[in-house]
């Protein structure tokens, strides 16, 4: 997977809870929390959702790194990889 | 002791045959029921009443998916009494408003979908909704009011099964009188057709209406009734002191002119008639009224056989052959039972008659249970009286708790 197809999957699954949001200009730099309405409880949805849709686990520790899209690429794309290796 | 005087002046309610007022009060004057089948999770197709009101008219997506159902309902209702009453709302002091919802129960609905949720994760609990507590505490359908309305008073629910609409107006009359709050939103919400848990409950208590015809299922005092057609729905008041509704120039639908609250101590499911006449009469003291100064007694009667025999033998009781004045109908026969927003919503859809004066009748009863025929049934057509100055309104439920609310034509 690359880091544009795993922005990809963050901006679907924000789509899905936040559905009120214009995700057409969403900068990859700049922190979601500053762009978008998202609270700490919609962070949480996108922690269930990487869970439920595509089995990827993040430890609460990690979850700065799913502050933009840009640190969500660099963090989530090799876990993305590291799972479909497994099989 | 002196009370102030607490009058109604907006109405705020979605229920299966209708969105406003009006739309619900010619559907009852026009014999509309509102039964559909709808889906039920483990149970198949099942009768329901099912509201189509559009949540996206008072909330953002975001707030739909996040909270509950009777959150969005309660929503609604409220915004919709709100703009009925014509209050001044962003002058209103909003840590002077209360909001007291009456429902039968809460959190249902959310556990069930939790549970399904995690049945596809090998009921993995790490999979369970981090939205569960906030979407399941009792006080839910009131505190997602108070966010969406930004009311900092008060805000919470009241407990008490199927006589819960009744007791949101109690309430909020109390705390009007009591001075707590200026200003009152206050009723009953529904959820339960999305909780398979409620049906099958019923089922199996051999108390959940079937009919081939889903607007014929839900039949209050007709010999063949077989039980409860569940419903949603939620209808919410403005309710304020009378001289400050008169303050600021507002319309008055009815004044508050007395209630009473009691419990039956006699069963968990069963009702009892002696207690539910002696919370109708209690009722009428308190208004300082006779049963034959009431001109409109809406009855609670849910369809299960045994059940309307005895509020029938209640009212009976009460309202005998010395009240040739008093008439009596029902709106489950439209609706089904809306629960939590039942006695509420019923409550509403008798208020035009202090205009129209004109009694919506009970329909779907082709044979009367002669056990139900108390005088002054008006069964099938509407009814055109000389004179409606009094409602009165029942709703009892389960663990035996009884309410009657009476409210009055607004007279200076």
């Amino acid at each position: 997977m690359t880091k544009d197809e795993t922005k990809k999957v963050v901006l679907d699954i924000i789509a899905d809870i936040a559905p009120d949001e214009d995700l057409s200009n969403v900068k990859p730099d700049v922190r979601l929390r500053d762009q978008l309405q998202l609270d700490s409880m919609d962070f949480l949805d996108i922690v269930m959702e990487l869970r439920k849709r595509h089995g990827i686990e993040v430890p609460e520790a990690d979850y700065q790194q799913l502050a933009s899209l840009d640190s969500c690429a660099e963090y989530l794309t090799p876990k993305f990889n590291a799972l479909a290796a497994k099989g | 002791m002196k009370h102030s005087r607490i009058v109604i002046t907006g109405v705020g309610l979605t229920a299966p045959n209708g969105n406003s007022l009006p739309e619900f009060r010619k559907n009852l004057l026009d014999g509309v029921a509102g039964i559909e089948r709808r889906e039920i999770r483990y149970m198949g197709s099942q009768l329901a009443g099912v509201c189509h009101y559009d949540p996206l008219k008072y909330q953002k997506k975001k707030e739909v998916r996040v909270g509950t159902r009777a959150g969005s309902i309660s929503i609604y209702c409220a915004r919709e009494a709100l703009a009925d009453s014509g209050v001044a709302w962003d002058a209103v002091a909003k840590d002077r408003v209360g909001i007291y919802i009456g429902c039968t129960e809460h959190g249902n609905v959310e556990t069930e979908n939790e549970i399904h949720n995690i049945s596809k994760f090998n009921y993995d609990t790490k999979f369970w909704s981090h939205y569960h507590n906030p979407r399941t505490v009792a006080n839910n359908p009131a505190g997602e009011a108070s966010l969406n309305l930004g009311v900092t008073g008060p805000a919470y629910t009241i407990g008490a099964a199927c006589a819960a609409g009744n007791m949101g107006l109690i309430h909020a009359t109390q705390m009007l009188r009591l001075g707590e709050v200026d200003f009152a939103i206050c009723g009953g919400v529904s959820e339960s057709i999305h909780t398979f848990g409620i049906f099958a409950g019923f089922k199996s208590q051999n108390a959940l209406a079937t009919h081939e015809d889903p607007k014929k299922a839900s039949r209050p005092f007709d010999l063949a009734r077989n039980g409860i057609v569940i419903s949603e729905g939620g209808c919410l008041y403005t309710l304020e002191r009378l001289e400050d509704a008169q303050a600021r120039g507002a319309k008055i639908y009815a004044e508050i002119a007395g209630y009473h609250v009691n419990s039956d101590a006699s069963d968990y499911v069963l009702p009892n008639p002696v207690r539910q006449a002696e919370c109708v009469r209690a009722a009428l003291k308190r208004a300082g009224l006779e049963p034959r100064d009431i001109h409109i007694v809406n009855t609670h009667a849910t369809a299960t056989p045994l059940g309307d025999i005895q509020e029938c033998e209640a009212i009976r009781a009460v309202f005998g052959a010395g009240c040739p004045d008093t008439f009596i109908n029902n709106t489950k026969s439209y609706i089904g039972h809306a629960m939590g927003a039942a006695g509420a919503l019923e409550l509403a859809g008798n208020l035009p008659s202090f205009d129209d004066l004109t009694v919506h009748p009970s329909i779907n009863v082709d044979n009367l249970d002669p056990q139900c025929a108390i005088p002054g049934l008006v069964l099938n057509q509407p009814r055109r009286v000389a004179k409606v100055d009094t409602i009165l309104n029942n709703s009892f439920g389960m663990l035996g708790i009884n309410s009657t609310l009476i409210v009055r034509r607004f007279v200076p």
